[in-house]
């Protein structure tokens, strides 16, 4: 059996978090794993929730690191547990807990090291967006097949799973600002295989976007840079990783299949 | 017209050795002080290169100041103080620079320190549950 670890980074979800954790344990009964919440130093009752549940270990940062921080910790901790899988899964209630097994599944099979849930995959799936939205998620989209060769429609998506080689260099190498596209980008340099597979989501329960119409552009320009500093950096990380990668190179191939 | 020049000659020459005075004396304070921070360990001696070298290089072309007229003509500057500037803006900016490298290697290391205190937290707690006979 795959050991496997539900990661929820939670930033004051006070109102989200009960009702995700129960259906997430509806999901348990077909698929064992375990779940972790990153309480990312919320000001509400979000770790205190959650720890009350019984369903999940929780995780309280002593400070706020924001979601890229927060995710790696619990790379760390599956590290250091020892699983096989982990994958992240939104507090907002954005993410469908009856969409994980068709996440995980290019996992077992061996298809993939790390595998995106896309909106996007399906055109015209009713996940309702703004022309100037459309517009950004198009441009990245575009970015990400320049700068790696890979077409991944979502690359905004939180909604990932991870084999034991993407765990174990992710623990070290997550990116901070903007992590989901940066680090499609920095794991597409590092030859990870990549899938993605269409998972419907829901409309955002809890929250706001960060992104609003103002800001759309702003947050664009930076988010380019970023993918394009990831790409750029490669030979000047390779030093230090040099012995790192050609560990993760060969476990990549025996990917962790005892069922 | 002649005694009005020469005065005009003697006014500027006594302002301009004045000013030389000032800066050399104001470099080398200035080098004393870095150097007094560093004893005191105030600032760490990695952190202080950069201090130290444009100190000196600023008490160096207060003394030698036809050096400054050098380095001016050679880069093209009519007005040799102006070339003042742009040694002070270098150093304002490469301090700067300096400062984030270090802020950002600050905040990488701080972000670990939080998420290992965030999973042993976790692990103290798991363990004193275990240790609780009560049932929890």
């Amino acid at each position: 059996m795959y050991r496997i670890l539900a990661v929820i980074p939670a930033f004051n979800e006070q109102e989200t978090v009960s009702g995700l954790l129960e259906s997430l344990s509806h999901a348990q009964e077909q698929l064992p794993f375990d779940i972790l919440v990153i309480n990312d130093a919320s000001a509400d009752e979000t770790g205190q929730l959650a720890r009350r549940s019984g369903l999940a270990s929780v995780i309280d940062l002593p400070c706020n690191l924001g979601v890229g921080g927060a995710v790696q910790t619990g790379f760390l901790y599956g590290l250091k547990n020892n699983y096989d899988i982990v994958f992240q899964f939104d507090a907002d209630g954005q993410h469908r807990s009856d969409e994980i097994f068709s996440l995980l599944d290019p996992l077992w099979k061996g298809e993939a090291d790390v595998v995106i849930g896309s909106r996007f995959l399906k055109r015209h799936t009713g996940y309702r967006s703004t022309w100037g939205r459309r517009v950004g998620i198009r441009l990245l989209e575009f970015m990400t097949r320049i700068l790696i060769r890979q077409v991944v429609t979502d690359c905004t998506s939180g909604f990932r799973a991870y084999n034991r080689s993407a765990i174990e260099f992710l623990a070290e190498h997550y990116p901070v600002d903007f992590p989901e596209p940066e680090a499609v980008i920095l794991l597409g340099k590092h030859g990870f295989r990549m899938k993605e597979v269409f998972t419907p989501m829901n409309e955002r329960m809890g929250g706001r976007s960060s992104i609003t119409f103002l800001r759309g552009p702003y947050y664009m320009v930076k988010v380019m840079l970023s993918m394009m500093m990831v790409a750029l950096r490669r030979s000047a990380n390779s030093k230090s990783q040099d012995p790192n990668s050609k560990q993760i190179s060969n476990s990549k191939t025996q990917i962790p299949c005892k069922s | 017209m002649e005694p009005h020049f020469q005065e005009q000659l003697l006014h500027e020459s006594v302002n301009t050795v004045r000013i030389q005075y000032i800066a050399i004396a104001g470099s080398f304070l200035f080098l004393l002080f870095i150097l007094e921070l560093i004893r005191r360990k105030k600032i760490r001696e990695a952190y202080s290169l950069l201090w130290l070298f444009f100190s000196a290089v600023f008490l160096f072309f207060s003394i030698f100041r036809n050096c400054l007229e050098k380095l001016a003509s050679f880069l093209g500057i009519a007005y040799a103080p102006a070339a003042i500037f742009i040694l002070l803006l270098m150093a304002i900016i490469f301090v700067l620079i300096q400062f984030s490298v270090i802020l950002t290697r600050i905040s990488e290391q701080n972000k670990k320190l939080i998420q290992e205190i965030g999973i042993l937290k976790a692990e103290i707690d798991s363990m004193k549950k275990d240790d609780d006979p009560r049932p929890a």
